[in-house]
């Protein structure tokens, strides 16, 4: 019985291969139907935010915030990157950096340089091994992050923009389409880009209390911030997706791999039989 | 035709009312605010309290904001608060709590940022606490 036992032990482990992978697709599907609520609940307030700051970036407010006016030079632009801190999720990271990355390309033949706020394992991992400027880093934010850990890296790239060390802040990441397609998005986040409504082009204003300035302001961190957050919650959301799909072919892979060995695994055995009957066989006939 | 708009109430984590009202009051940082349909354009902090709308029937309902945006177009009233809850679901007794431990913090001042904090907690506090109150005394 030649190679039987070989072929035994191999689709042994890769049984046991299959029983981790389903484990990891049930885990990612529970995961994910959390991050999705997640994602569901925080989405309202995203949107609104930037409802009412496309409301104001119509207006004709007597303090323009710098956030809301675009800069003509455009000398350095930063990115912040989102992506996930585990892998084993398809190809989810791989596309939105090379997504980035050509971006980034772009920007390099231009003459601009590139900075990159990376956040998540998987995006300092790979902007670390990579030729470009990483300024700030955040990972191990979990399933369920908090504002609280964002702030911190996110206010670095407002900073720079406040300074004019930037120009530009973009936002990379995941977004949730559904459970089968996540698509990688980049987004301009710095200045705001408001879609201008022809409609309400007339002149007007918001009475603001107690004064523009200082509303506004505020107004524009929470807006960076929910983006930032809402960005992240999807991400993890597609991550879970993307897990849990790569998981499932997966396991199915393995199944088809053990049906396979299977079938060569009796062809062996049925080959040892015969061998042995006619050796018995051509045996007895000599005697 | 009575005249209405449309409120939304959301919160970082959750939407928590969106529909068509009569009337709407908000606690401005500058003092309770009292908004009806086609007010002017107006934007403004909020500081914790309560938000009280009327809606078309005449029923009233109590959310608790722990500050906030609020944003007033002339048919459509937003709110973005930090936090938010329905005035009914505000935990009396957890706020009392809260109240007495930030008080507690506040006596024994160790750094301006524990101070601070207390205060801001306080705050906190001694609002939901009014809001349960005028809940009750309406009904």
């Amino acid at each position: 019985m030649a190679g039987a036992k070989e072929i035994r032990s191999k689709i042994k482990s890769i049984q046991n291969t299959q029983k981790i992978t389903k484990a990891m697709e049930m885990v990612a599907a529970s995961k994910m139907r959390k991050a999705q609520e997640r994602m569901r609940a925080s989405r309202p307030y995203a949107d609104k935010i930037r409802n009412v700051l496309a409301h104001l970036a119509q207006a004709h407010p007597e303090y323009r915030h710098p956030y809301l006016s675009d800069r003509e030079q455009v000398n350095r632009v930063g990115y912040i990157i989102v992506s996930t801190d585990r892998g084993l999720c398809g190809g989810l990271n791989t596309n939105m950096f090379k997504a980035a990355v050509k971006e980034m390309i772009e920007w390099d033949s231009q003459g601009v340089d590139v900075d990159v706020c990376a956040i998540g394992k998987k995006a300092v991992g790979f902007f670390g091994r990579f030729k470009c400027n990483l300024v700030a880093q955040a990972d191990h934010l979990g399933d369920s992050p908090s504002m609280e850990d964002l702030i911190g890296t996110v206010k670095v790239m407002l900073d720079a923009y406040d300074e004019g060390k930037i120009d530009r802040l973009f936002l990379v990441h995941n977004v949730f389409v559904n459970t089968m397609t996540q698509q990688p998005l980049i987004h301009q986040m710095v200045p705001v880009s408001g879609d201008v409504d022809q409609q309400l082009e007339h002149h007007w204003d918001y009475i603001y209390e107690p004064d523009a300035r200082h509303i506004i302001d505020g107004l524009m961190f929470r807006f960076i911030e929910s983006q930032v957050y809402q960005g992240l919650v999807e991400n993890i959301a597609s991550e879970m997706s993307a897990r849990m799909v790569a998981m499932k072919s997966a396991t199915d892979n393995a199944g088809d791999i053990i049906k396979e060995l299977q079938t060569v695994y009796n062809k062996a055995r049925q080959a040892a039989i015969t061998q042995e009957i006619s050796e018995i066989v051509s045996g007895a006939a000599a005697v | 035709m009575s005249m209405t708009m449309h409120v939304d109430i959301v919160s970082a984590e959750t939407e928590i009312y969106s529909g068509t009202v009569t009337e709407c009051y908000a606690p401005a940082e500058m003092g309770e605010v009292g908004i009806h349909p086609r007010h002017a354009p107006l934007i403004t902090k909020l500081k914790p309290g309560e938000v009280r709308i009327i809606l078309q029937d005449g029923e009233e309902q109590s959310f608790f904001v722990n500050g906030g945006i609020l944003e007033i177009q002339p048919h459509v009233v937003t709110i973005l608060s930090d936090t938010a809850i329905r005035a009914a679901d505000i935990d009396e007794a957890a706020a009392n709590e809260a109240k007495a431990k930030a008080e507690a913090a506040m006596a024994d001042k160790k750094s301006d940022l524990d101070y601070a904090r207390a205060k801001a907690e306080l705050i906190e506090a001694i609002a939901k606490i009014e809001t349960i109150k005028k809940l009750r005394k309406r009904k």
